[in-house]
């Protein structure tokens, strides 16, 4: 008897460590994608980019899929849609993402179970089994190696298409594998803050770096402590007051970029 | 040839923003592009540089290296990105040797201490010479300068051409040059390509830039004095100094 409690316990304190790891670990990468996704001026796109998860999550709750499978299958949809439109039309990324995925939004809420909608929106998956930290963790990663790795190019892409490729770089894909990897992010991000709070966690934490930094590699690290403090005070926070934790980071990261504005930027 | 342009047309929305253009150049030319407010001259270099579609054939030599020199960057001014890290973007992309930032910023005499500043804190002429300096990592065989209409005041102006004479000079460049300004073209180039859709001259700026053909070119009468002595390319300084030489550009739509 004793001997099973105890293995519960453990079981129940190792997915409490998961939960935690892959929270922090997602945080960075939040932060560093922000970083670009700020710089590419997509921060106001990245919010609603974060509800085309919605679908996906639903009709996999329907069909009694792993929800996130379902919503990162429509997230990478999202991300290609996005891709495929830019490339193809001359809409601005930011109107096209404003219709296409506020629409997502809109059917996703139609088709979700309703005593679903409440978790699908604002996170709270909190059961996390092992394959899925471990694929989590190797998700984070990838991005934060892929992102680090390609940053001069990532960045060049992104402040000069044309300064880019004449020095030997394909903007298009440069362009695709950066939404997938911020589409990804989002995913992370999901279980935690839920489809309506996704992409904020990609957004506030940068803002605040763009702020308070004087050069890009230190807009980098800003963000991503900013995220971590963030995501570590607001999962606290929540735990200790008993509610989701997703609007609680949230608040947490606005908080930290209302203090940011107070002080004065170093000249 | 180091460069050979024929029949490139150019159209965004089934309209035709360049037409037949042809023309060819050597090595250690220089060019200059010259027409009114959207006569297609940068839309001709992002031709060149193929970073938009085109119909026809432009044929680079192989082995050509490109730096090229953009008009401005459309860029968020508020971005805390360095004069440094610009420059170490280019270096660290295609892998040249740690010293070429500090040697291509002594190439365009901007000063080391530049390099912690934020690009949005630097002046127009002091960015436009940040490009340059960017466009120079990796040695390149071809300088290709787009020539802003506004940013950068006369004085300035001339002083980046005569760097820019320097540079090709010493590195043995071919530079292709978006210009405004006339009397300097007559100074520095050696080959003048003027553009309203169709190329409507090309060759040596002294037989083509006919007051004729200016008027052809820009719609309106333009004042332009040259003295002989200046075809040899010395005398724009006299030319100057005697109150000779006037250039107008006429902005039309």
């Amino acid at each position: 008897m004793s001997t099973a409690t105890s293995i519960i316990t453990t079981m129940i304190t190792a997915n409490f460590a998961f939960y935690i790891i892959l929270a922090l670990v997602m945080a960075v990468t939040a932060g560093i994608v922000g970083a670009f996704a700020v710089m590419r001026r997509l921060s106001v796109a990245s919010d609603p980019m974060s509800h085309i998860a919605l679908p996906g999550l639903g009709l996999a709750l329907l069909f009694g899929v792993n929800p996130l499978l379902g919503a990162t299958a429509s997230l990478l949809v999202g991300a290609f849609i996005i891709w495929g439109l830019e490339n193809k039309t001359k809409i601005s990324t930011d109107a096209m993402i404003g219709v296409v995925f506020s629409l997502a939004l809109a059917i996703g809420a139609l088709i979700t179970p309703s005593e679903e909608i409440i978790n699908a929106l604002f996170g709270a998956y909190s059961q996390i089994s092992v394959a899925e930290f471990l694929v989590g963790i190797a998700v984070a990663l990838s991005i934060i190696f892929y992102l680090l790795r390609q940053k001069e190019k990532i960045i060049l892409s992104i402040l000069s298409p044309d300064l880019a490729k004449t020095s030997g770089l394909n903007n298009q894909l440069l362009n695709l594998y950066f939404l997938v990897a911020m589409v990804m992010t989002i995913m992370l991000g999901l279980r935690y803050l839920g489809a309506l709070l996704a992409g904020t966690l990609i957004i506030i934490p940068a803002v605040t770096a763009k702020n308070l930094a004087r050069s890009l590699s230190s807009m980098f690290t800003i963000s991503a402590v900013v995220s971590l403090v963030s995501v570590a005070s607001g999962l606290a926070l929540s735990e200790k007051i008993g509610v989701e934790p997703g609007p609680v980071i949230i608040c947490a990261a606005g908080l930290i970029f209302v203090a940011s504005l107070l002080i004065k930027k170093p000249e | 040839m180091i460069l050979s342009v024929k029949d490139l047309s150019v159209s965004f929305d089934e309209l035709n923003v360049l037409e037949n253009v042809n023309f060819e150049v050597s090595p250690g030319d220089i060019l200059a592009i010259i027409g009114p407010n959207g006569s297609g001259k940068t839309v001709l270099l992002r031709a060149l540089l193929h970073t938009i579609p085109y119909q026809g054939q432009i044929e680079w030599k192989k082995g050509v290296r490109i730096g090229y020199v953009p008009q401005k960057l459309f860029i968020d001014w508020s971005l805390p990105l360095t004069l440094r890290e610009f420059l170490n973007l280019k270096a660290k992309i295609i892998g040249t040797s740690a010293g070429e930032v500090e040697e291509v910023l002594s190439l365009v005499k901007l000063p080391g201490s530049f390099l912690d500043r934020p690009l949005a804190k630097l002046s127009g002429g002091q960015f436009q010479r940040a490009l340059i300096a960017f466009a120079m990592i990796g040695d390149p065989n071809v300088l290709i300068f787009d020539e802003p209409t506004a940013s950068v005041d006369t004085p300035s102006s001339a002083q980046i051409y005569e760097d820019l004479h320097r540079l090709c000079d010493q590195r043995k460049m071919t530079l292709l040059i978006v210009s405004h300004d006339l009397s300097l073209i007559y100074s520095y180039a050696n080959k003048v390509l003027c553009l309203n859709k169709q190329n409507l001259c090309f060759g040596h700026p002294a037989e083509v830039l006919t007051p004729e053909r200016l008027h052809e070119l820009y719609g309106t009468p333009v004042k332009f004095y040259v003295h002989e002595h200046q075809f040899v390319g010395e005398g724009h300084e006299e030319g100057h100094e005697h109150g000779h030489e006037h250039h107008h550009h006429h902005d039309h739509g």
